[in-house]
């Protein structure tokens, strides 16, 4: 993604904000695994992966790893006290039937009114949508964690995805290198950005326009 | 140990059931959950023209994915290649045929197909054209869903952690992913397993696949790969 570390926890840190006591979570690869670094540690948090555990808890010692103890992302995790293991089947069913809170995941795209690109690249990259789909269409939140803008200097947030779709009108939420913008039936608003960059310097580097929330707040850094 | 229902065999013996052009479901989730015995016997027996279906591709030396990167399938149904490059430069080089369905479409595909259920009705994917591609959709209560027909294959080929001889199964924490789903849909269904116990040593209220869905048990010679971590 090409973003260093300092600003990869940046983005993590806001995206830890939304997650509040009790709620069941999904993480995607990337930034959003670093997100439960920034959580209290008194909040009670219940993080689901794909291939059947909810309850994930910290990655283990060196030397502790079990092979059958691991995320979606085939690496080893450990579980906390509560959790519990289940089939694919019963853990997509959680995903569909609505039972997970948030869902934190990257994106190649994200329009103005939400619809997300995640997966493909046609002719490039396609590694295939894992369970993406079901995760961007039927978690109640859909953050997405993500540069501002891509390799080539373009923006990652705009008018029309030209990608293929993960999910049309699914994300409610975008944390970038720059700002936090949401997303509802009114479109999409800029409320907070980080003292790094300035209101003006965002407008220039989105492409499409935007609302700017009348309590628009600075993140210092 | 005793063997009533005749169920327990060897690796060697149920390669008998495998030939080239045949379906193969699999269990395993990035490889955790493959069973490694099987795969090794199916890379020795230098089968062809296989149709592999299962999660995902694993990783080139790990799970189904060292199948794949020998060049074994002519076709997959898989939810996710990306931690497999071979499969990929396989798909673009017009050598592999990949159908791409959404992970939970495709763990219900195959738990339907094991319940002996046709097809299910899912709103997920409607957005992708290439998810519903040549798929006929249904409107039910005004509201439109993807058909999505059920999985079954030849043989479905799990791993689990303990089995009694009639084949009932207990699997080991997040190694169960889709290996009771896989177990359900084989005509033939193998499980390679780490200890095999005498009937009656499974609490019953335990077990997670009944052995009714099971034909062949195999101990398993261990995992013969190294973790992405290692």
């Amino acid at each position: 993604m090409g973003l260093g570390v300092d600003v990869r926890n940046r983005i993590a840190k806001r995206a830890a904000l939304e997650i509040k006591n009790g709620m069941v979570v999904n993480l995607g690869i990337g930034i959003p695994s670093l997100v439960p670094n920034h959580l209290g540690k008194d909040q009670n948090v219940m993080f689901h992966a794909e291939n059947g555990i909810v309850g994930m808890g910290a990655s283990p010692k060196q030397g502790e790893e079990d092979e059958n103890v691991c995320n979606a992302g085939g690496l080893p995790v450990t579980v906390i006290p509560g959790a519990s293991y289940c089939d694919s089947s019963i853990a997509f069913g959680m995903i569909r039937r609505g039972k997970i809170d948030v869902t934190i995941l990257g994106a190649l795209q994200v329009s103005e009114n939400g619809d997300l690109a995640n997966w493909i690249v046609p002719g490039k990259k396609v590694p295939g949508m894992g369970g993406a789909m079901e995760l961007a269409q039927k978690a109640k939140k859909v953050i997405v964690v993500m540069s501002h803008y891509d390799k080539a200097g373009q923006s990652k947030i705009v008018k029309n995805c030209t990608l293929p779709l993960t999910s049309a009108q699914c994300v409610d939420m975008i944390i970038t290198d720059m700002a936090v913008f949401h997303i509802d039936h009114d479109g999409l608003t800029l409320r907070e950005y980080f003292s790094t960059t300035s209101i003006e310097e965002i407008k220039t580097m989105t492409s499409c326009s935007f609302q700017i929330d009348k309590d628009i707040k600075r993140i210092i850094v | 140990m005793k063997n009533p229902f005749g169920k327990i065999t060897t690796v060697e013996h149920v390669m008998d059931f495998f030939h080239d052009g045949m379906s193969i479901m699999f269990g395993g989730f990035g490889g955790i959950g493959s069973p490694p015995t099987i795969i090794e016997g199916i890379l020795k027996k230098d089968l062809q023209h296989l149709t592999l279906i299962g999660n995902d591709t694993g990783f080139p030396d790990i799970g189904i994915g060292r199948v794949v990167k020998e060049g074994r399938a002519d076709q997959i149904i898989v939810s996710h290649i990306g931690s497999n490059p071979i499969a990929g430069k396989l798909m673009s080089e017009g050598k592999l045929t990949v159908e791409f369905c959404p992970q939970g479409t495709l763990a219900e595909r195959i738990r339907a197909g094991g319940v002996g259920i046709a097809a299910i009705l899912t709103d997920v994917g409607l957005d992708n054209e290439m998810v519903t591609r040549n798929k006929p959709t249904y409107t039910l209560e005004g509201k439109t869903y993807l058909v999505e027909t059920a999985l079954t294959a030849e043989i479905s080929i799990v791993y689990a952690k303990k089995a009694d001889s009639y084949g009932n199964l207990i699997y080991d924490k997040s190694a169960r992913n889709t290996n009771p789903l896989v177990a359900m849909a084989g005509n033939i269904t193998i499980a390679e397993v780490e200890e095999i116990v005498p009937l009656g040593q499974l609490d019953p209220d335990e077990i997670m696949t009944p052995g009714t869905f099971v034909q062949y048990v195999v101990p398993s010679q261990g995992v013969n790969w190294k973790w992405v971590w290692e």
